[in-house]
């Protein structure tokens, strides 16, 4: 078996990465596809609780983004906070297929318990905090986990994800101009997919390209080929680098793009379907990364035969574990408002219903 | 490690004895609290050098240094949103609002994200939003707002407005040490009124949050108020001893969140008769929650309706005819009590 797939390299590996990262790459975003096809299953029979958003055509540029941060598990490392569409680099920090189905499961003991739903999840330890959905609000949450490493004098860094559509609310600019005037390790990633649910990138912006603004605010900026899963592990790197180094916040601008709607509800009837064809078919970020990776001899098809094969038993064992988990217990909705204890339950909830027990 | 400058004079009043405003009352919480723990910090703008607009934090950057003191762009999103990432990491920070009215501006950081953090898994939020506040100074539309029940409805949130230095001091340490976002609301108008000098403990102390004070006990009216709101009650009290011979009963809230309904319960149900004065407008004001509980609780105590005094529904004028006209007056106050212990 070890012969018959050993790999015959006929290019250096770029970026200092080793053979195995390079696997662990493929492993992640391989994941990332099959645990959302996974999850669109369980959604169509209807175990999925509420929506489901894919990443398809998008999921190169969140694993290779993630990986070129610190990943740790007690708190040392570093910190993102994704979109909806970055599942890829929720699992790339650190987080497990089995907790993502808990949450689409809206199970009790799933991340957020219930109470608050996909991927919108926090661990501290791992180096995650989930987003919200008014857009815009955690680039300066994450520039205030920046701040903190600085004070500190810890050499960590903050990577904050957003979409073209909400590079147009104000809490974009407050957040991106306080790291840029406070100097902060902290990288922004602008995921230009073309669409803002429906809404065109035309009518997003009027400058040329996001990539631009960063000059505005006095920070580097860098556009990136998002589906190239090399050039943005390089490009987040560098950027990764500078902000550990203390020389202050840089903007990437990955160019990808949206294949499925908004989110399974929606039917994309404002897309050119010859348009998602044609990306599917030229530009899927998995296919040319494959492509590169058996080209310059970096890993065999048998290798990477294999790592599928593992993705999909470890992925039945973790939707097999989700789906054993309880729901929540109705009265835990009473808890987590405040540190000091529940707040009151109705007074139509005692027996007898008693109005001075509210 | 930057040379850090003696403590200055101006936060050194308790210290020797000396009696404080409501103002440095504040100043001698926040900068007390700072020294006994690291991970307290204050942000905002034009709070480094220039000291805040009110001075509030004035002497803080030359003795805890720019990395404590931290001036922001101006930027309610930005600045309140950082504070929560800081307080993610364990950090206590304390951001300030050169006025309260641009809280409105963070509106959505704070009642989406912030209030909601701990439910959603994310943890709790320590940090303490305060700002000055209130009308009364001709400060206009945007200079003298009480926004104070725009996030009474948020679940998550604690809000602390005080009536006085004791009070300003215990509570602000007690919201550094919460483990809750809590926004403090400080009067502008009670700020620097020589009348609230007190001479506060030397020792460290903290008023718990959550917890009404009675200001003054009576027996035949309960007057349920808090700010700036208590000194005009407790002006209105002499008047109604010294003409009608009543005895009114003053709640001050301190707290609105959590509301101390106990407190409130008990006194109705000694004085059995309820008013409610807030400078707060009307509609929406917390004389409806109030009334709404004692309803709830106490209805069978009641020998009147409960009633309220509260700001005209509209934003507040700047001219002091109308804002005279605008705001509950010491008359109104007297006329309400008067109505009620004739009911």
């Amino acid at each position: 078996m070890a012969n018959r797939t050993r790999a015959r390299p006929t290019a250096a590996i770029p970026h200092g990465l080793s053979r195995e990262q390079l696997l662990e790459m493929y492993r992640l975003v391989r994941l990332t596809r099959s645990l959302e096809e996974k999850l669109e299953l369980l959604f169509k029979q209807s175990k999925v609780v509420g929506g489901l958003f894919r990443s398809l055509g998008q999921e190169g540029e969140s694993v290779a983004s993630a990986y070129a941060l610190r990943r740790r598990e007690d708190g040392t490392g570093d910190m993102l906070s994704p979109l909806i569409r970055n599942l890829g680099s929720m699992l790339t920090i650190g987080t497990r297929p089995v907790e993502v189905v808990r949450q689409y499961m809206a199970k009790g003991d799933s991340l957020a318990r219930g109470k608050e739903l996909n991927i919108h999840i926090t661990d501290f330890d791992r180096g995650f905090i989930g987003q919200i959905s008014p857009l815009g609000d955690l680039i300066p949450v994450m520039a205030g986990v920046a701040l903190t490493f600085r004070q500190r004098g810890e050499d960590r860094v903050g990577m904050v994800y957003i979409g073209d559509g909400a590079t147009s609310t104000g809490a974009f600019h407050e957040g991106v101009n306080f790291a840029a005037v406070q100097k902060l390790p902290l990288v922004i990633i602008v995921e230009n997919n073309r669409w803002a649910y429906s809404t065109p990138t035309r009518l997003m912006t009027a400058a040329r390209s996001f990539v631009d603004k960063a000059a505005g605010y006095g920070m580097p900026g860098e556009q990136v080929d998002g589906n190239d899963m090399l050039a943005v592990y390089a490009a987040s790197k560098r950027a990764v680098d500078r902000a550990r180094a203390g020389e202050g916040p840089t903007l990437l601008e990955f160019m990808t793009y949206r294949r499925k709607g908004h989110a399974q509800h929606d039917a994309q009837t404002y897309v050119d379907p010859a348009e998602i064809e044609r990306w599917a078919a030229t530009n899927d970020p998995i296919d040319r990364y494959v492509k590169t990776l058996l080209d310059n001899g970096w890993a065999t098809a048998e290798e990477l035969t294999a790592i599928g094969r593992d993705i999909d038993r470890e992925l039945d064992e973790a939707v097999a574990e989700a789906e054993k988990s309880p729901l929540p217990a109705p009265e835990e909705a009473l808890t987590d408002v405040y540190g000091d204890g529940p707040v009151n339950a109705p007074w139509t909830r005692y027996e007898p219903a008693d109005p001075t027990r509210a | 490690m930057a040379t850090v400058i003696e403590k200055p004079e101006h936060v050194r009043l308790t210290e020797q004895g000396k009696p404080v405003t409501l103002l440095e009352a504040i100043r001698e919480g926040m900068w007390e609290e700072m020294e006994r723990d690291e991970r307290v910090f204050v942000m905002g703008e034009d709070i480094g050098a220039y000291g805040g607009a009110f001075k509030m934090t004035e002497g803080f950057l030359d003795h805890f240094g720019p990395s404590r003191v931290v001036d922001t762009p101006i930027s309610e999103i930005g600045f309140t949103g950082a504070a929560a990432g800081a307080a993610h990491m364990g950090m206590r920070p304390v951001v300030e609002m050169q006025f309260i009215d641009f809280i409105s501006c963070a509106y959505d950081i704070i009642t989406n994200y912030i209030a909601t953090s701990r439910y959603r898994g994310s943890g709790g939020v320590p940090m303490v939003i305060r700002g000055p506040s209130g009308g009364g100074v001709r400060g206009g539309p945007f200079h003298s707002q009480n926004p104070e029940m725009a996030f009474f409805h948020t679940p998550g949130l604690k809000i602390v407005y005080p009536s006085t230095a004791y009070d300003a001091k215990g509570l602000i340490k007690a919201a550094i040490r919460d483990d809750d976002p809590v926004l403090f609301f400080e009067h502008k108008w009670l700020y620097r009124r020589p009348q609230l000098r007190e001479t506060l403990p030397q020792e460290d102390f903290v008023v718990p949050l959550g917890k009404a004070r009675t200001h003054r006990e009576g027996k035949d009216l309960t007057i349920v108020t808090y700010a700036a709101m208590v000194h005009k009650s407790a002006e209105a009290a002499e008047v109604l001893q010294k003409e009608d011979g009543l005895a009114v009963e003053i709640i001050d809230l301190r707290t609105l969140l959590p509301l101390d309904e106990d407190a409130v319960i008990q006194s109705v149900k000694k004085t059995n008769r309820l008013l409610i004065v807030h400078e707060d407008t009307r509609t929406g004001g917390i004389a409806g929650e109030i009334a709404m509980r004692v309803n709830e609780k106490a209805w069978e105590w009641l020998d009147a309706p409960p009633l309220r005094v509260a700001a005209v529904d509209a934003p507040v004028p700047y001219s002091p005819p109308l804002e005279d006209y605008f705001l509950p007056q010491v008359e109104d106050v007297v006329k309400a009590a008067r109505f009620l212990a004739n009911y």
